[in-house]
Parts: C-alpha cells; structure tokens; sequence
C-alpha cells in the first residue's frame, strides 16, 4: 500500500491520540481502603475448629437454604454460604478450614459490579441487590477467594454468598448475630467489631505464639491481605493450603480499576479523540480529493 | 456515503442449502428455550470456578472482534482518507453490526437473570464507572444501534424506489439528514470500538493473579485494540472473497491486496508491544518457563509472525498469500482472546471447563443466523458492489 507521508502523519496523529489513551502512566498505588466505623466481622481459628459442621447447619437454617447433615455439602454453592473443609485429612498437620464470604474492605467483587448489585453496607458487610443484578457473573471472576456463587440449575437463579447475617439482627446490642458463631461449641469462629477481632486475635498469638503459622512470627491473615479483610484467620498451617491466596497487601484486581480511572478520567480523553476525529475528517471532505 | 455501484444481488432467496440453514435454526431455537426453562448449568460446561465460557469467549470477545472490518475499513476511509477503499465498507458495516447484534443476543443468552438487564442501560444513577465491563456494555450497545445506522442509506436507496410516497419522502429526509451528520456519526463509529475493543481487555484484569502474566499485563487493553483492528482488516479480506465467489462479484483483488501494508504495520505493533512490555515489567522468564502456556505465547506470535512474512514485499502480489495470512490472522486473533479469556484463567485446583455440546450448539446456532441475515440483507438490499472499482493498484 503507498501512503503519502501527509496522509500517514494525519493518521498517526490520529492512531497516536487513540493509543496515548490507552497508555497514559497509571495512578500511583492505591492508598490502603479505609476500614468502616462500624466494621463487623469473624474470626476463625483453625487450630480450635473441630470440624463438628455445626456452623453449616446453622447457616442453612438461618438463610432457609435447602441441605442437611445428612446429605452434607462439600463445597459452597447456590445453596450453600459456608462450609468447613480439612486439609491432610488423619495427618499430624490435619486443619480445618471456615470458608464464606471474607468481607474485603476494598471489594474486588463490588469494584466489578457494573451497576452496584454488590456494595458494602452497614457494618461493612458486602451485600448483593437481587433487584439489580443480571446475572453476568463478573463478580465471580473478579474475587480472589471465589466466594460468590451462581444457581446454575435453576431458570431464575441468584448469586448466592454470606452476607454475615444481616438479617438476624441482635435487639439489644444492635449488631448482627451470625449463625455459624452463635452455635460454634469451641469459639473456633466468633463474631465481633474489627477492631475487638484484631485484638483478640493477637492476644491469642501473644498466649500461644506456637500454635500458630508461621512458626516464630505467626500472622493474623485478612489484617492486610488483599487490602484488608473484615473476616480474619489463625492457622497451624500454610494459609494457602487452606485456599486463602497470598494476595500481597494491595486490594485484588486493582490494577484494572487504575487502568480504567486513568483513561476515563472525567472522560476527557474520549471527547478528545472524538474531537480530533472528527477534525480530520472534516478536513479530509473539504480537501474534498481522495489521496491515492 | 453515497455507494452508486452498490446493488442487491437478488435471485431466490430459499435455495436448497438456505433451507437447511433455517432447518438448523429451528433446531437451535429449541436448545434456547431449553437453556431459558432448565437453566445455565443444564446445557452448559460452566461453573462456579469457569463462570464464563465459550458465549463471552467467543460470542462476544473473539465475535466483537471479528466484526470490526467496519472499524477497520473505516479507519482507513476516513482518518487516512483512502477513499478506493469505499466499496468495501457497505459489506465490511453489515458484518459488524450483525456481529454486533448477535454479540448482544449471545450476552442475553449467556447472563443469569435477563430479565433485568435493562437495568444496565436504565439504572443510570447505579452505574459504577469503575466497571470495565459496563464500559463494554454500555458501548457495545451504543455502537450496535450507530451501526445499523451507519448501515441506513443502504436501506434508504431501497426504499427512494419504493411506491408509497410516503416512504419515499421520508427516504429523502433520511438523506439529507445523513448528508449533514455523517462525519459525526462515522467519527463516533471509531470513538466507540477504539474505547470498548481496548476495554474488552482490561475487562480480565480484575481477575489478578487467576489469569496468567503473560496476557495479565498493563498492556493488554492497547494489545486488544491493535490486534482488533488487524483482525477487521482480515475479515474484510476473507468476506469479499467468500461473497465474490458465492454471488458471482468481481473481487476487489487490488483493494484486498493493498490492505495488507496496514496489516502489516498493525501486526508489528502489536508483536513489539506485547514482548517490549514483558521485558520492562521483568516479566521475560515467563515466556519460557510457564510450559504449555509460553508454548500458546509462542503459537500466538508465531502465526502473526508468519502472517506478517506472507504479506511483506512482493509476497503480497500473489492473492493466495494475502487470503492465507488473513485466516491466520482471525485464526490468531481468535485464540489470543480465548487464551486471555479460558486458556490462561486458572480459578485455582478441582476446577475444569470444556464446553459442553449443547453450549457448543448454541454458538454454531448464533453464527448461522449471522450467515442467514447477511445472505438476506446481500441479496434484498444494495450492499456490495457491482462492479470493478475504479481504484487500482498505484
């Protein structure tokens, strides 16, 4: 193809302005996401939990999800918020492991949302609208600990995940009353302000420092992981064995939202581009002559 | 965009091999009611671990993609001012806006609760502009409806001829108006692909680590569009030669042949991008120590590479190399999406996806009915052109 160099400046000039958009240099790092006044949320110790489940028929009761002890889970799913799995199950360093929703204070799953079907309430808690989602699943590849779930067998499902009871709320103290806590016979899972979590969960490190992983400066996960989680563990063992990523300290996926802030930024680039479009296309049909 | 040459191709349009495309349609429009009544997990491979499969992958990522020949085609027309290139952008705008259309049929196939999804573009004090994929909802809508407008004189030259005088009136108004707002139209024709195309990339990057570096970079939006518009140019090539040939058209050889030195440059931007950016991140071992994954890495490039040999120097003087390196180029473009969407995306162990063969059915169903609608719209309205173009080889 010949191309005049006129012609192929305007053009690069044109295809410049596209690609400056897309490659602007990206905000600085995010700050770390505040934690709410009244954050509320869990703590779960695995070197307590005895794996009875009894935390996951009570959550079944108190959500009115179908599925017993007889037919128990093995996973969570449309129809089930919580679970209790084990790692090396009959090993010496055996461990159960809590899994539902982690509360993030920074929400991969509520930066996805298209149109805010996921927000994070009172209390923190991460809530999902049926009256607004449709269903695209976004959320699903957004979180990093694959915790909102999808009816799949249903023709009007639901993205099902824990929502730290926020419909059983306590009459005296104001605060809500998660199931799986209420009924937890060893404090393995126990439910409370952040703040008194994150304390308590040190004063068990500082009672016991060598129960827990790692071994000599033993770590609290969800203190800073991912941003910072409103449900907080202890582990004898790896957190990743348990399924709980190491995420570094930023929120996950945040990367795409710099990406997205910095070139929609007060959507000025777009109406830029447009500008420039539509110039040269202007003056392309007042020169009126096709360049060969 | 008056396109004088430009006429329906005409002739019957149930033909034997027409009717069986309807025949396969009938039977695709049941596996749909079957999907709509038993839901996603019935006829589908997906799950909590791979909630997206083969109808974003492919229906709408890698479908978008390949109907960008109007984007492409466009951009060559009326930024760089080819105006030889004319007769093929009437065809090159149908495929994309039944492209488009279809992406957006295959989006309501594949949501959960479409029953709602007006809310997407109502609810517009929910909108959360932090969303890359409302930012390709919003404008692949956008564009779609722009399209079809983009697509309108062909459909007013039909009606100028009509009986009724009023149709006729309202054709002359419709041209008029066009005359006047078309600039502002095409340039919003290029504005919304090059924003929801490099989009449609950063859309994976909320993912974080589940997708693997070598697709999860900064650049993966920038390396969507490039490769976006290498792949419109592609599908320009392969259309007009798969029309000439089943409605007896001339080719448009000189034209055809002469879109590969973008093709070129577009494939070279997009191999330097992609291993420059990897290198600078520190993210260089990757392409050789991921296995199977740097393998897919060195088949992507590879075959662009290879295309950009068939269409460099005089290589592309002989059709064949042009048509071959314009398959290999969708081929391509193709799997960089599926790898960046399915290949690459690793929700973590116990989890597995192969789609199954109704959700397969569904997405040969949705191409069909893109074939169907273009023979039909070909051979009742004047969309390609009818004889040898005036530009030639210069």
């Amino acid at each position: 193809m010949t191309m005049d160099r006129r012609s192929l400046l305007k053009g690069v000039a044109a295809a410049g302005a596209g690609a400056a958009v897309t490659a602007l240099p990206l905000e600085a790092s995010t700050p770390k996401p505040e934690i709410p006044p009244d954050a509320f949320g869990m703590l779960y110790d695995a070197t307590l939990c005895i794996g009875c489940r009894a935390c996951v028929t009570a959550c079944k009761e108190a959500n009115a999800m179908p599925g017993n002890l007889y037919n128990p889970p093995e996973d969570l799913s449309g129809d089930t918020k919580n679970i209790i799995k084990v790692w090396h199950r009959d090993q010496p360093d055996q461990s159960y492991m809590k899994a539902q929703c982690m509360h993030c204070l920074d929400p991969a799953c509520v930066r996805a949302c298209m149109i805010g079907s996921f927000q994070k309430r009172e209390f923190g808690i991460v809530t999902w609208d049926p009256t607004k989602c449709i269903g695209c699943r976004y959320c699903q590849v957004a979180c990093p600990f694959a915790i909102p779930k999808f009816q799949w067998e249903k023709a009007m499902p639901k993205i099902v995940k824990c929502e730290l009871c926020n419909h059983r709320i306590n009459d005296s103290t104001g605060k809500p009353m998660p199931a799986c806590c209420e009924v937890c016979p060893k404090e393995a899972v126990i439910a409370g302000d952040y703040r008194d979590l994150l304390a308590e969960a040190q004063r068990r490190i500082d009672e016991h420092p060598e129960r827990y992983y790692p071994a000599g400066a033993p770590k609290i996960y969800g203190a800073e992981d991912g941003g910072g989680t409103q449900v907080l563990y202890l582990a004898g063992v790896d957190f990743e064995n348990l399924g709980l990523p190491d995420l570094g300290t930023e929120p996950a996926g945040i990367s795409a939202a710099a990406i997205q802030h910095t070139i929609y930024k007060g959507f000025v680039a777009p109406v830029a581009l447009y500008g420039i479009l539509g110039a040269v296309m202007w003056r392309n049909r007042r020169s009126g002559k096709e360049e060969e | 965009m008056a396109h004088p040459e430009a006429s329906p191709v005409g002739g019957p349009l149930l033909t034997k091999s027409y009717k069986f495309l309807l025949f396969f349609l009938s039977i695709w429009g049941v596996v749909l009611i079957w999907r709509f009544a038993a839901g996603i997990g019935a006829v589908s491979g997906l799950s909590d671990g791979y909630p997206w499969g083969i109808w974003i992958a492919f229906d709408v990522v890698t479908g978008t993609a390949l109907a960008c020949g109007g984007y492409a085609v466009a951009i060559l027309c009326y930024v760089f001012n080819k105006g030889k290139y004319h007769p093929l952008v009437r065809p090159a705008i149908l495929t994309s806006a039944l492209g488009y259309s279809l992406a957006g049929f295959s989006i309501v196939i594949d949501v959960g609760r479409p029953w709602l999804i007006h809310n997407i573009p109502l609810r517009v004090f929910d909108w959360n502009l932090n969303s890359a994929l409302l930012e390709v909802a919003l404008c692949v809508m956008a564009y779609t409806g722009l399209l079809w407008l983009e697509l309108a004189p062909a459909f007013l030259e039909k009606m100028k001829d009509a009986s009724s005088p009023g149709l006729r009136s309202f054709a002359e108004f419709g041209f008029r108006f066009f005359d006047k707002a078309l600039i502002w139209i095409i340039a919003l024709g290029l504005l919304l692909p090059t924003m929801h195309q490099s989009s449609l990339g950063t859309v994976m990057l909320i993912a974080g680590d589940k997708v693997h570096g070598l697709w999860a970079t900064s650049m993966i939006p920038l390396l969507y569009l490039v490769s976006c518009v290498a792949m419109g140019y592609a599908i320009v090539v392969w259309e007009a030669t798969l029309s000439s040939r089943a409605f007896s058209r001339p080719r448009e050889d000189s034209m055809l042949k002469s879109l590969s030195g973008a093709m070129v440059i577009v494939l070279g931007l997009f191999l330097v991008i992609r291993i420059v950016d990897l290198i600078i991140q520190g993210k260089a071992a990757l392409m050789f120590n991921s296995g199977g994954l740097s393998l897919l890495f060195w088949i992507e490039n590879g075959l662009f590479l290879y295309a950009m040999f068939l269409l460099a120097g005089s290589r592309r003087l002989v059709f064949s190399n042009v048509f071959k390196a314009a398959m290999l180029i969708i081929f391509t473009g193709s799997l960089y999406r599926f790898d960046s969407y399915i290949v690459a995306y690793n929700p973590g162990p116990g989890w597995s996806y192969f789609p199954s063969f109704p959700e397969l059915f569904i997405t040969f169903g949705v191409i069909g009915l893109e074939i169907a609608l273009f023979i039909f719209i070909v051979k009742t309205f004047p969309i390609l052109g009818g004889k040898m173009p005036s530009g030639s080889e210069s």
